[in-house]
């Protein structure tokens, strides 16, 4: 235990330095871009580890993504407001969906279907709205020169860096309590809920407690996300394709441990910059669908996903004598 | 009433057929396989792209092209299921799920790789027919027509042939039939063309109205999934009814407000029927 | 007709039937008796090919069958009456034994066939058009009979025919056993009511736990001590 949060510790620290140590801007950039959407990604893993099969988190992360940055156009109220204003809606309009639903046993399939449409609300409301949002088009928050904390811009990607590993940590540490004590919650996920149920755990209650923090988590990084591109778009940041990207990253890099999703996102994104250094705009969609196809191949093949079996393959080394049955 | 409200509803009527089409589809899908294709607009998606290829490419006669790009689609339709659903069949439906939502990707993507994100027209202009201050678009009403049809044509062979009723047996207790003598897989294998074929014919039919691109699915999946789970998922005569009434809704709604703000109403009337009847408002 | 020989099955880790041996003859009728568990079910399954089982062999009218998939094995003659009927409750009376008559060769012969189970079992036909998930238990248990007649087997697996079924009923679905077998049909039964399968039966096994306990004609497991006791409470 103890050597292990050495480990983590030497690792923080190690991430932590990594700008000061001359790291090339580019490769800062990535490295954002990787811990963002890990984030993202590790807070859809919440519910779909858990059988929970969400397809409305594009709904969160174009709240988280919007909110703040609307209210920073048009009112000046700062991000440190508008963040957590927008991880509340998140969370409500989370609860106002995920509490019939779960109230109602609506899951799987029709779970997944429902939560669909908060997406594509999501999106065609911003884009209904374009008077206010600037719909298609995009939205640019206003920028103030030069580094602010108040408007939380920093044109120096070193510090936006130590920022984002700040909440990256913060969702896995999320991961790791929501671990620890919903190990009950293994026990509803699929067909067990009577089951559950009947031995008394509150299966409605579990599962929204997942589900805020879920929603919670994803609209923070769509807040931090808009903060870092400084350019909001429904079609990126919100909507059924950011959903099944989440999706995707969430399954190969595998959602049943932390670092899993985040696998997944240094995946997706070094995949997209390869090809787009190799092959320019020549092969729009290339990356995609290889990640099609990795998807299906993985849910049958590899369901745990890429960090998953590795973790496998780390946990079987003790050579501790096994039972086998002969 | 103002005749352009008429006009809105018409044209709602008209296009709730193709809706229609497309939701017995997926609902026969699901009634008999127990999965979700997320990607079945994609698939239509490849048909309209299919039929742009034959008749606009290779001057293919109309119908000749049509004939291809069911066929096309009805064979991707049976991959789908051979290839991808059938090795988690018995799996959790996240994974199913998933699966789906990756060929959905793939088939997205692959369009754009092939065909670039262009929108493409196929280059067959249908009159527009003045009824009574109407303007009615021939190609929405052959498109109605034909969906009936195709409605029509799927109901005799599900209630009168010998592998409708094999069909309608799975959809009811698939772990039985082998019992009956019926081959599973194959019976499986003949809804996922069947449902292939549905997608592609509704391609057909839509593509007489708009451009294809490779994000077109998008612009009807997720309507169809609240027209099916509305309906009843796995609800053929629930998916027809939701299919029009939803039509209407949007068809309406967009006649007073902007056509985002439609579907938006659209699918906040969705989501607060869903919490009033969870399975669906048709289900018995 | 048909022949186990050290036949296997297991479900995942849990195994439900050890090396079983056991045979039926032409005309026969034979039944597997056996508590809650025992392995009965478990037993027609394999037989009909809802279950593959782990070894052994199964040998019906000098064929392996063992590994079949179901369709195949309806179509070498052998018909599966399920436990608790399984109707397709959608489907009407007829169309249920409709469904029944799949198979080419019965599909062939279908109008036949309709008519000669109407004349077996006159409630059915009062009933042809009536939804199945309606009809009560009774005529549930003919429907279920019906229908698995319809493919015209040579060996009809029936599997707890009188599960769940009020007493007065349970003896007419006796009765109709012995009218099948009057028919021609060589019958297996499965069933938890020792008392009433013994009188229609030619022999029976006794199923404990996977294995087969006790085996011999219906008379000789009927005077059986271990049998009055365990099982007719005598």
């Amino acid at each position: 235990m103890k050597r292990k949060l050495a480990v983590w510790l030497a690792a923080i620290v190690g991430l932590g330095a990594l700008p000061f140590l001359g790291t090339p801007v580019y490769l800062l950039h990535i490295a954002v871009q990787i811990l963002l959407w890990g984030t993202v990604y590790t807070a859809w893993a919440l519910m779909g580890r858990f059988g929970m099969m969400s397809l409305g988190h594009g709904g969160f992360l174009g709240i988280g993504a919007y909110v703040p940055t609307l209210l920073w156009n048009y009112y000046g109220i700062t991000p440190w407001i508008g963040i957590p204003l927008g991880v509340a809606l998140a969370v409500l309009v989370a609860v106002a969906i995920g509490f019939p639903c779960f109230r109602l046993r609506v899951v799987g399939h029709y779970f997944a279907l429902v939560t669909l449409a908060l997406s594509e609300v999501t999106e065609r409301g911003i884009v209904a709205a374009r008077d206010i949002t600037g719909g298609s088009l995009g939205l640019t928050p206003n920028t103030v020169s030069g580094t602010s904390l108040f408007a939380l811009q920093f044109p120096d990607k070193r510090y936006f860096f130590l920022i984002t590993l700040a909440v990256w940590l913060v969702g896995l540490w999320v991961w790791h309590r929501i671990d620890g004590s919903m190990t009950r919650l293994s026990v509803t996920a699929s067909a067990e809920e009577d089951a559950a149920a009947a031995v008394g755990i509150n299966v409605t209650r579990e599962k929204l407690k997942v589900l805020m923090v879920s929603a919670a988590l994803t609209s923070l990084g769509g807040s931090m996300l808009a903060q870092y591109l400084m350019y909001l778009n429904p079609g990126t940041l919100s909507g059924v394709m950011v959903t099944l990207q989440m999706l995707f990253a969430a399954v190969v890099g595998g959602m049943y441990t932390a670092l899993g999703p985040t696998v997944g996102s240094a995946l997706t994104i070094i995949l997209t910059e390869s090809l787009r250094i190799l092959f320019g705009t020549r092969f729009i969609g290339a990356a995609n669908t290889i990640y099609g196809i990795l998807l299906i191949v993985f849910t049958i093949f590899m369901p745990v996903g890429i960090w998953g079996c590795v973790v496998r393959r780390l946990e079987r080394r003790p050579a501790a004598p096994s039972f086998r049955r002969s | 009433m103002d005749i352009f409200l008429v006009e809105a509803m018409v044209n709602g009527l008209l296009l709730g057929g193709v809706f229609a089409l497309l939701a017995l589809g997926l609902n026969l899908i699901f009634g008999v396989i127990d999965v979700v294709w997320i990607a079945y607009t994609e698939l239509m998606m490849i048909g309209m792209y299919a039929m742009f290829w034959l008749y606009a490419k290779y001057h293919w006669p109309f119908l000749a092209a049509a004939a291809a790009a069911i066929a096309v689609v009805a064979v991707l339709g049976l991959l789908t299921h051979f290839l991808i659903i059938g090795p988690i069949l018995d799996a959790p439906p996240i994974n199913q799920l998933l699966a789906t939502g990756g060929l959905l990707f793939f088939l997205q993507s692959f369009a754009t790789f092939l065909f670039s994100t262009e929108f493409r027209n196929i280059g067959l202009r249908l009159p527009t027919l003045e009824v009574g201050g109407m303007f009615i678009s021939v190609a929405r009403l052959l498109a109605f027509g034909v969906s009936l049809v195709g409605v029509g044509c799927l109901y005799a062979f599900l209630k009168r042939t010998y592998w409708g009723l094999a069909i309608r047996a799975i959809a009811q207790d698939r772990q039985i039939v082998g019992l009956m003598g019926i081959d599973a897989r194959l019976a499986y294998g003949l809804t996922s063309a069947i449902g292939g074929a549905l997608a592609g014919l509704a391609g057909c039919l839509l593509v007489l109205q708009y451009d294809v691109h490779p994000f077109i699915g998008l612009s009807f999946g997720p309507i169809l999934f609240m027209i099916c789970v509305l309906g009843g998922l796995g609800n053929m005569l629930g998916g027809l009814a939701a299919a029009f009434i939803v039509s209407e809704i949007i068809a309406v709604s967009g006649f007073y407000v902007s056509i985002d703000l439609s579907y938006v109403l659209a699918f906040l009337i969705f989501i607060g029927l869903m919490f009033w009847r969870p399975r669906g408002v048709f289900t018995r | 007709m048909l022949d186990l020989e050290k036949v296997s099955a297991s479900y995942g880790a849990f195994r439900a039937l050890f090396e079983i041996d056991m045979s039926v003859a032409t005309g026969e009728a034979v039944a597997v008796i056996g508590p809650n568990g025992a392995g009965k079910t478990t037993l027609m399954r394999v037989i009909s090919g809802l279950i593959r089982p782990r070894s052994g062999s199964i040998v019906f009218d000098g064929q392996r069958i063992d590994g079949r998939r179901s369709h195949r094995i309806v179509t070498a003659g052998i018909a599966h009456v399920p436990e608790s009927r399984r109707l397709f409750p959608r489907f009407t009376v007829e169309e249920n034994l409709k469904i029944g008559a799949f198979v080419p060769a019965a599909r062939a012969q279908l109008t036949g066939r309709l008519a000669r189970m109407y004349e077996l079992f006159p409630r059915l036909k009062e009933r042809r058009h009536q939804l199945a998930g309606t009809l009560s238990g009774g005529e549930q248990q003919m429907c279920a009979i019906a229908r698995a007649l319809m493919s015209g087997p040579k060996l009809l697996l029936m599997d707890e025919p009188s599960a769940g079924l009020a007493p007065v009923v349970v003896d007419q679905v006796f009765d109709l056993v012995q009218r099948i077998r009057t028919e021609g049909f060589t019958v297996l039964i499965v069933e938890q009511n020792v008392q009433s399968v013994l009188d229609v039966v030619d022999r029976a096994y006794l199923l404990e736990v996977g294995t087969i306990r006790l085996k011999g004609t219906a008379v000789e497991l009927r005077e059986h001590p271990f049998v009055r006791r365990a099982y007719l409470g005598m």
